[in-house]
């Protein structure tokens, strides 16, 4: 008898739905993303430009890297991997990543042992962290961009009265603080989440343990290092490469806030200006595919390190 | 727990630290928003006017009225496409044993990591090839790469402890799989769906690179590309009255359905990225 | 017409095996009971009955026709969950109707069944209220309604009682015990792990262990004439003793076997010896727990109360018609 014939009708037909079920997802998701990452790659790999893209013909990895000899001896490398600019952007992104992931990290922990505590009012706390989070990305940087105005922002009318600063700070155009400025936005409009997501792993952990503790004698500093914090790591852990991931991404603070500012130019930005802006195409390509690259790697890194209970056995 | 009157004290401040920030500069654009002419270039820390002009002139003067249309025409279909194909799918990944779940799972997760920017020129080929460019059909199409993963994935952690039992008296009482979803499933998923397709909105809602990359008209714009192209002649004349006066049209219905669905959130937003 | 027939039913998830060459006739409107410790595959039993799990090998037969490959809604059965598994969101009336829908009747024979269960389950005030306003005995019935609005001819029941509280549990024992006179061609198995419900239902019980089918036989049959060691364990309450050493090697066995109610005190001579380490007083009977000379521990019960002390000595003697015997193995011995 052939193996299929063990499996009942049920489970024949079962399987059938599932696929029937799945096909109208795979096949949007083929499209929407399989497909046009295929081409971005492919783009990468040749001469493609805006308007003709129909003709775009291999050229190899010269969008990457190509060193061009002069005839006479001397030469010169070209490509993104050659493009000081590309680096520099590059740096920016992980620079960013690193430094807002760990503020939002601090924060946002900070924020959930808060509302993880009994108090009046909690639940219009919680409502007001969550402020930040609701209002669109664009809207952020345009509130704080009207907040760190050089002449009129309310930030340096702070900052002087507080002392902080002797004169007016440019936040968004000065090359020194344009850095900055893209962080306290991100920083502030995602720190929210981190909190949800580090308050959802202290509600996990049961109370009875704060109990034991406390009837141990155990000071409350150190009950949090000793039994909190090893017990809500997983937690952080997940929400930290979530939020890496997402960072790594930056496009809309940097582009909206700051514009044209080596000083915050992102992967993100850089590769949509060579693509739609500087009409290179195939070279902006290039640059969404090794950003495409980096992050592929950091995923796949951080599925097998955790080893995911995809099937949902555990559950 | 008891706490010591400065322990209080310093408590109180904390939090009283972390409202301020939190909810300052949405109430800050909000005063602005309300201020006109030489008013808007005085920093003040309470409201002093109370003058619409900004409003007046944001929904009356310009397309942004036609923005905002745009944008819960495009929220409102996405919500609804994401949602339609993720039942069913959602389905398929928690209640059926078939060889390659696992492997779809991990296909459907690894789409939602995926950087927007490495389909971007993907995409505006394929946008260009359908004849989509410049049609809000573009964003409807485009946002499917990020709402469709996040809901298909919460609906199936959500699937996933619903009670086998129940699918299983639905079989013996002879319902096909499609029946089990509409008849048995979906009335169950009310909530699941309500915070699923609430997330799924907003982000459609905020989307920013699609939005400006493959729409060039005013008219066909969305209100955040809207907003963040809101401009003067010059780095003097920007606008800041109209823009704030925007920002809030835009964020207060936003902010209002966070508020009032906010255990909702809070639990799909968890379920979403936590549940490996 | 509606037996159930397994012939060298087999069941594996992968690569553990959880069912062995079950080889099962059941009559009809037989009323059998599957009983055993949990993970001795009674419930995967049921469930390759009920269609909801692929057989691996072997055959099943309803009414002489082979199953193996229809459809559950199709094989003639209807089954009453552990969970009770009652749609939450529709009233009672529409959870024992969904399933005549899906089947296509009309509306009014739709109707009429579903009165008619109502009816005979006393639940007829309850068609428009929602499960969560019911109470669990409420439940139950109305899962058992839902059952028999689809007029099957083989009635599936897993572990039916175990969601319930004791006193409600005998109730609801006793209206199966009912029910099942009311419909007596419809053939009934019923799943368990409590060998009392086995024992006042059943026509017959199929004792499972470990993946196979230990015995097969009435509840009497099972009681005086266990055909191992196992099933002699499992079934009687309190557990029958099982004793070893010299006392078994003098029959001949490795073990022998008495149950608590086949052990009579004798003040004067008797054959045991022993110490009294405990006594239960459960007002109808007593179980009094000994530690007997050479033997090891003894629980004998006696009717009514005694006032028989722990730590006094008393002496005692088993039936000897009601001895059992067994080989290493657990396989009975011939006396």
């Amino acid at each position: 008898m052939p193996e299929t014939s063990r499996k009942s009708r049920l489970s024949r037909n079962r399987t059938r739905s599932a696929w029937l079920f799945l096909a109208p997802m795979l096949v949007t998701l083929f499209i929407v993303a399989a497909w046009p990452l295929g081409r971005t790659i492919w783009f990468s790999f040749t001469d493609a430009s805006l308007d003709l893209m129909a003709d775009a013909k291999w050229v190899g990895i010269r969008n990457y890297l190509e060193y061009v000899d002069w005839g006479d001896g001397e030469g010169q490398y070209y490509g993104l991997l050659a493009d000081a600019r590309w680096w520099r952007s590059v740096w920016n992104t992980v620079r960013f990543a690193v430094i807002s992931v760990a503020f939002e990290t601090l924060f946002g922990l900070v924020i959930a042992l808060v509302l993880n505590q009994q108090f009046r009012g909690r639940g219009l706390v919680r409502a007001a962290v969550l402020v930040p989070w609701a209002i669109p990305t664009i809207v952020s940087a345009k509130m704080w961009a009207w907040m760190m105005h050089d002449q009129f922002g309310i930030l340096n009318d702070m900052f002087l009265r507080l002392g902080l600063i002797s004169h007016p700070v440019a936040w968004t155009a000065s090359p020194d603080t344009a850095m900055i400025a893209v962080l306290i936005v991100d920083i502030w409009k995602t720190t929210p989440f981190m909190a949800l997501l580090i308050l959802a792993g202290l509600q996990m952990v049961p109370q009875d343990i704060y109990e034991a503790a406390r009837l141990d004698g155990v000071p409350a500093w150190r009950t949090f290092r000793k039994v909190t914090l090893p017990l809500i790591m997983p937690a952080i852990l997940v929400a930290i490469v979530f939020r890496a991931l997402d960072a790594l991404r930056i496009f809309d603070i940097a582009y909206v806030l700051t514009p044209n500012t080596d000083a915050t130019r992102t992967m993100s930005v850089y590769a949509r200006e060579n693509l739609f802006d500087y009409d290179q195409f195939a070279y902006g390509s290039a640059a969404s595919t090794l950003l495409f690259l980096v992050i592929a790697l950091i995923t796949i890194t951080f599925i097998l390190a955790t080893r995911m209970d995809l099937e949902g056995r555990n559950t | 727990m008891k706490r010591t009157p400065l322990q209080s004290l310093g408590f109180y401040a904390l939090v009283a630290i972390i409202v301020l920030q939190a909810v300052f500069p949405f109430f800050y654009a909000i005063l602005t928003s309300l201020e006109d002419g030489q008013a808007l270039f005085e920093v003040n820390y309470l409201p002093t006017s109370l003058n619409l002009a900004n409003y007046r002139s944001m929904l009356t003067e310009g397309v942004f009225g036609r923005q905002i249309l745009n944008s819960v025409f495009v929220a409102t279909v996405v919500v609804i496409l994401s949602l339609a194909l993720a039942v069913t799918a959602a389905y398929a990944l928690s209640r059926i044993r078939f060889r390659g779940r696992g492997l779809l799972l991990l296909t459907v997760l690894s789409v939602s990591m995926f950087p927007q920017i490495a389909v971007l020129s993907g995409l505006f080929e394929v946008i260009r090839t359908f004849g989509l460019f410049n049609s809000l059909w573009s964003l409807v199409f485009s946002y499917m790469i990020f709402t469709l993963p996040f809901t298909v994935w919460v609906l199936t952690t959500f699937m996933r402890n619903l009670p086998v039992e129940i699918e299983e008296a639905a079989i013996m009482d002879g319902a096909s799989s499609i029946t089990i979803i509409r008849r048995v499933f979906l009335p169950l998923m009310w909530p699941a769906m309500v915070t699923t397709g609430l997330l799924a909105f907003i982000h459609a809602w905020n989307e920013f690179l699609f939005a400006l990359t493959f729409l060039s008209t005013d008219s066909q714009r969305t209100v955040p590309v809207a907003i963040a192209l809101i401009s003067g002649r010059s780095e003097f004349e920007i606008p800041w009255g109209n823009i704030m006066a925007a920002s809030v049209i835009v964020t207060l219905p936003l902010v209002a359905l966070v508020l009032v669905f906010q255990r909702k959130i809070v639990s799909g937003l968890t379920a979403g990225a936590v549940k490996g | 017409m509606a037996s159930v027939e397994l012939i060298n039913v087999s069941k594996s998830f992968g690569k553990v095996e959880v069912l062995r060459d079950i080889n099962l006739s059941l009559e009809q409107g037989e009323f059998v009971v599957f009983v055993g410790p949990s993970g001795c595959g009674k419930s995967t039993l049921l469930r390759l009955i009920a269609g909801l799990e692929d057989i691996t090998g072997g055959e099943l037969r309803i009414g002489g026709a082979p199953m193996n490959d229809v459809l559950p809604a199709k094989r003639g059965i209807a089954m009453v969950f552990q969970s009770y598994a009652l749609y939450p969101h529709m009233s009672v009336f529409e959870n024992m109707a969904f399933g005549l829908e899906q089947a296509k009747l009309s509306r009014s024979d739709i109707e009429r069944r579903v009165h008619e269960a109502a009816t005979m389950l006393q639940i007829e005030p309850l068609l428009d209220r929602k499960p969560r306003q019911l109470s669990g005995g409420q439940r139950q019935r109305v899962a058992i309604g839902r059952a028999i609005t689809r007029d099957p001819r083989v009635f599936l029941f897993d572990e039916p009682l175990s969601n319930l509280d004791a006193a409600l549990r005998v109730d609801t024992r006793l209206e199966i015990a009912a029910l099942r006179k009311r419909l007596p061609d419809t053939t009934m198995i019923y799943v368990t792990h409590d060998q009392v419900e086995a024992m006042t239902l059943a026509d017959r019980i199929v004792v499972l262990n470990g993946g196979i089918v230990e015995q097969v036989g009435t509840p009497m049959d099972l009681y005086e004439r266990p055909a191992s060691q196992f099933v002699a364990g499992f079934i009687g309450s309190p557990r029958m003793n099982f004793l070893s050493g010299p006392v078994a090697e003098a029959h001949g066995a490795a073990c022998l076997g008495i149950r608590p109610e086949h052990i009579v005190l004798t003040p004067e001579g008797g054959d045991w010896t022993g110490r009294v380490t405990l006594t239960e007083r459960l007002g109808s009977d007593t179980f009094v727990h000994v530690e007997a000379e050479g033997i090891g521990p003894v629980n004998i019960r006696v009717e009514g109360r005694t006032d028989i002390a722990a730590g006094s000595t008393i002496r005692m003697t088993p039936d000897p018609a009601s001895i059992h015997l067994f080989d290493a193995a657990g396989r009975p011995v011939a006396r």
